[in-house]
């Protein structure tokens, strides 16, 4: 060999050493995939061959699909595809928060003549976005995990009902009410539904405001993006009916993918995390973010009558003052939200970068926090918390973390 | 039915070359290439090697480029992968002694995609005075002007390159270029005015601002998107022994600010410098080959924070020659040992909301092997790791793998 070259020997050794470290490392040199307990993308267990391509479909449509101006975005808008909102199917980012605005009770919104009942902040070139109207209340809603969607969709009414304590008989300082909307014309009530004065349970979105995951959908694609659908044909910038944006096949196909999302998987748990689940109990947390639930029957046999634990009762609460911003939906009153599921909370920061954003609208920037800005119905736990050592609040916290 | 057509040509040429060569091989020459020092990275399209017929004054060229690929991204992986990435034809012509036409037709992925990537006449004054028109390579960077796959030691092409500048890249246009040589030293200029960017470079299925999105635009050939020029310039100089340095500004309009002579929009500007540097280290004799990008696009406010306002991102190739030998007979091959570096960030800023930092970048490291049993031909084998960083700045994607192929003139 002729060595031209002053340097090659040097060369030839790193050479060597690296193409050897890699050999041996032969494993390290592809991606490992990520833990099923710690990501929250990912389809239910026991989909069959036809759910999988379905799901797939959905998953493209969800994630993969970005709006422009060419395939119906906007006019105004909030977001350009489903998965901007929803990063890994997890919960938002300040950044994409949705403002809605103009409903103080029960009655409807006052405000649908002037862009109610929700934002659109953004726009695309050559129109203005909405801005809030004078005397308008409003309130933020950070985007929420879609995980575990189908489970809590495949709930029976009845089910949801037995929990519910609408004058605090057992005197526990808790009540919890179902929020009763106005159903849809597009909507077909489940089996079984409840009907009230000609109203059903909501029990999506962070005043449980929605009845099913079609609503969900084809209002997000309406509402957030700008989209309009057979379901969801009027135009958000001009109030007047367009052509659909988007087939109903499209929406459908990501309905049924978030439908069959897997529901968050817990880590592992430990004498800590265990001793953390028995102080949640002890201090009553679970009153209202209610540990276990069973599904009735669904037409997706990987749904059907399973045993969950999305600690939610999805039942309206009164959360006090500080959590009040004067803007409701439905039934429930202002300062009542929906008791929000707490499994995936511990990874809500791989979704939110790396920070958590918590409570409806992202004011509180930890789990502790998010405790301790329960008032109302909330307010005895929270007192019951801050009377545990550093080294329970830390139990319990590792627990949340842990679901 | 284009596509369709220009396989037709492209066919009929190929066929035209081999009957002649059937004629007589003998007629067949190499045109002679410049290797001396003092060449720049605009000057790559010319430095080619071509193939020319008796005395004809037109002569043929060309590169294919194949590989192999199998990657992996959180333990899922599309398996192996063959690809066909480019078949690209050259046609030159001395139509007289200062006048010369040059084409370059691109075949990517079979024939996924179609492109006239250069087809000019040069028109040459004074050294310092020559004129192009047709269309044009925009003089951006280095890689764009120089992105023949033989010349490089990797597979892939700079992401930086690719997804942040959208090479190639070419437009319709004119300009002038020159060139001064003065002993060791050779100082270059190049000015295009041509057609511009489009607003796909803010609305576009990459859900990001992504200057490539533009190419598109099957129009951009026929007719400017808002009828002002895009102005490209690029200044180089070159040391014989301490390598070549340029700097390059494209910019221009890139909305439909008016229509029928009502206003639509205000007028948007796109603004995009780079800075390449080559040099061969005087002692390992190390290729090392960089480029940097900065980007500042005016994106209107009512878009929000998704579509960056400011970008940037390079690439630094170094390329080790580590053995000079016959290997399977063919004399003066050369092994090199390669790595390359890559960064992009497509958006630059920080969220008003929180004041965080906003991501979108990537990053990736590709080690690798190169062997050139000719000047013309380089069989490269690279290892890939990249990281993906969506713009909230959660955990990135990771994606690796090994690539196998070769790059080859013809």
């Amino acid at each position: 060999m002729t060595n031209r070259y002053p340097g090659i020997r040097i060369w030839t050794i790193l050479f060597c050493l690296l193409t050897i470290g890699l050999i041996i490392s032969c494993e390290g040199l592809f991606p490992k995939a990520t833990p099923d307990d710690q990501i929250l993308d990912g389809p239910v267990k026991g989909l069959n061959e036809t759910e999988n391509l379905l799901f797939l479909r959905g998953d493209k449509a969800f994630n993969g699909r970005v709006f422009t101006t060419e395939n119906g975005l906007g006019p105004l808008f909030v977001a350009t595809s489903c998965g901007s909102c929803h990063p890994g199917d997890g919960k938002g980012h300040p950044f994409t928060t949705l403002t809605r605005f103009g409903q103080v009770d029960e009655n409807d919104n006052q405000y649908l003549s002037m862009g109610g009942p929700q934002l659109q902040n953004r726009a695309i070139p050559g129109f203005v976005p909405e801005q809030i109207p004078a005397g308008a209340t409003f309130s933020k809603f950070t985007p929420p995990a879609n995980t575990g969607l189908g489970f809590l969709d495949a709930v029976s009414d009845a089910n949801i009902l037995s929990w519910v304590d609408t004058n605090d008989a057992n005197g526990d300082g808790i009540s919890g009410v179902p929020n009763w909307i106005s159903m849809k014309n597009y909507v077909t009530p489940r089996l079984g539904s409840v009907e009230q004065n000609g109203k059903y349970i909501g029990r999506f979105g962070k005043k449980g405001a929605t009845y099913d995951l079609l609503q969900q959908t084809a209002t997000a694609y309406n509402q957030d993006i700008g989209i309009t659908s057979t379901y969801e044909y009027l135009d958000t910038h001009t109030g007047v009916q367009f052509d659909p944006e988007i087939s109903n096949e499209t929406i459908n196909d990501v309905v049924f993918y978030l439908k069959t999302l897997k529901a968050p998987v817990p880590r592992t748990e430990n004498s800590e995390i265990f001793s953390g689940k028995q102080l949640f109990t002890t201090i009553g947390c679970n009153k209202c973010h209610r540990p276990e639930w069973n599904t009735g029957t669904s037409s997706i046999a990987a749904l059907s009558n399973k045993t969950f634990y999305p600690y939610t009762d999805l039942l309206l609460h009164d959360m006090g003052l500080e959590l009040d911003n004067g803007y409701t939906e439905g039934s429930a009153k202002t300062s009542e939200w929906k008791t929000p599921p707490l499994w995936g909370l511990g990874l809500s920061k791989n979704s939110q970068g790396g920070l958590y954003y918590l409570l409806h609208d992202g004011r509180a920037r930890s789990i502790q926090e998010a405790i301790l800005m329960h008032g109302g119905e909330g307010l005895q736990s929270k007192m019951m918390f801050l009377s545990l050592s550093e080294d329970e609040k830390k139990k319990l916290i590792l627990f949340l973390e842990s679901l | 039915m284009t596509s369709l057509k220009l396989l037709v040509l492209c066919g009929l040429s190929l066929v035209s070359c081999d009957s002649f060569a059937q004629i007589d091989s003998t007629l067949l020459r190499r045109t002679s290439k410049d290797t001396t020092k003092m060449l720049l990275n605009m000057d790559a399209v010319y430095n080619r090697p071509f193939l020319s017929v008796g005395k004809s004054p037109v002569s043929v060229g060309g590169y294919v480029e194949a590989n192999w690929q199998y990657f992996g991204t959180k333990g899922f992986t599309e398996g192996h992968q063959f690809q066909m990435r480019r078949l690209t034809l050259f046609v030159a012509s001395g139509i007289s002694k200062r006048i010369k036409f040059l084409s370059e037709i691109e075949f990517e992925d079979g024939t996924k995609e179609i492109n006239i990537e250069f087809a000019s006449v040069d028109f040459e004054f004074h050294p310092l005075l020559n004129f192009r028109g047709g269309v044009v390579m925009n003089p951006i960077g280095a890689f764009n002007q120089n992105h023949d796959g033989p010349k490089w030691e990797f597979i892939d092409r700079p992401v930086s390159a690719t997804q942040l500048l959208p090479a190639t890249w070419s437009n319709v246009g004119f300009g002038l270029y020159g060139k001064l040589y003065k002993e060791n030293w050779v100082y270059a200029y190049e000015a295009y005015l041509t057609n511009g960017f489009d607003d796909k470079i803010i609305s576009n299925a990459q859900n990001k601002t992504f200057l490539p999105a533009t190419k598109q635009n099957r129009d951009r050939f026929e007719e400017s998107f808002n009828g002002v020029p895009l102005v490209t310039a690029k200044v180089a100089l070159r040391n014989k022994r301490i390598g070549e340095l340029g700097l390059s500004y494209m910019g221009g309009v890139f909305n439909k600010f008016q229509s029928d002579g009502l206003i639509l929009d205000k007028k948007r500007r796109l603004d995009v410098w780079a800075i390449d540097f080559n040099t061969v280290l005087p002692f390992f004799k190390t290729y090392i080959k960089t480029e940097w990008t900065l980007i500042h696009v005016d994106v209107p406010d009512t878009y929000g924070q998704q579509f960056g306002r400011k970008q940037a991102g390079g690439f630094a190739d170094f390329i080790q020659p580590v053995a000079r030998r016959s290997i399977f007979g063919f004399e003066q091959s050369v092994i090199n040992a390669v790595c390359r570096l890559e960064y992009v960030d497509w958006n630059i800023g920080k969220f008003s909301e929180t004041g965080g930092n906003i991501r979108e970048d990537f990053f990736s490291i590709v080690p690798g092997v190169s062997w050139r049993p000719t000047s013309l031909t380089v069989i490269r084998l690279n290892y890939r790791y990249n990281w993906r960083t969506d713009i909230l700045g959660n955990p990135p994607s990771k994606t690796a793998g090994f690539q196998f192929g070769f790059s080859s003139y013809f």
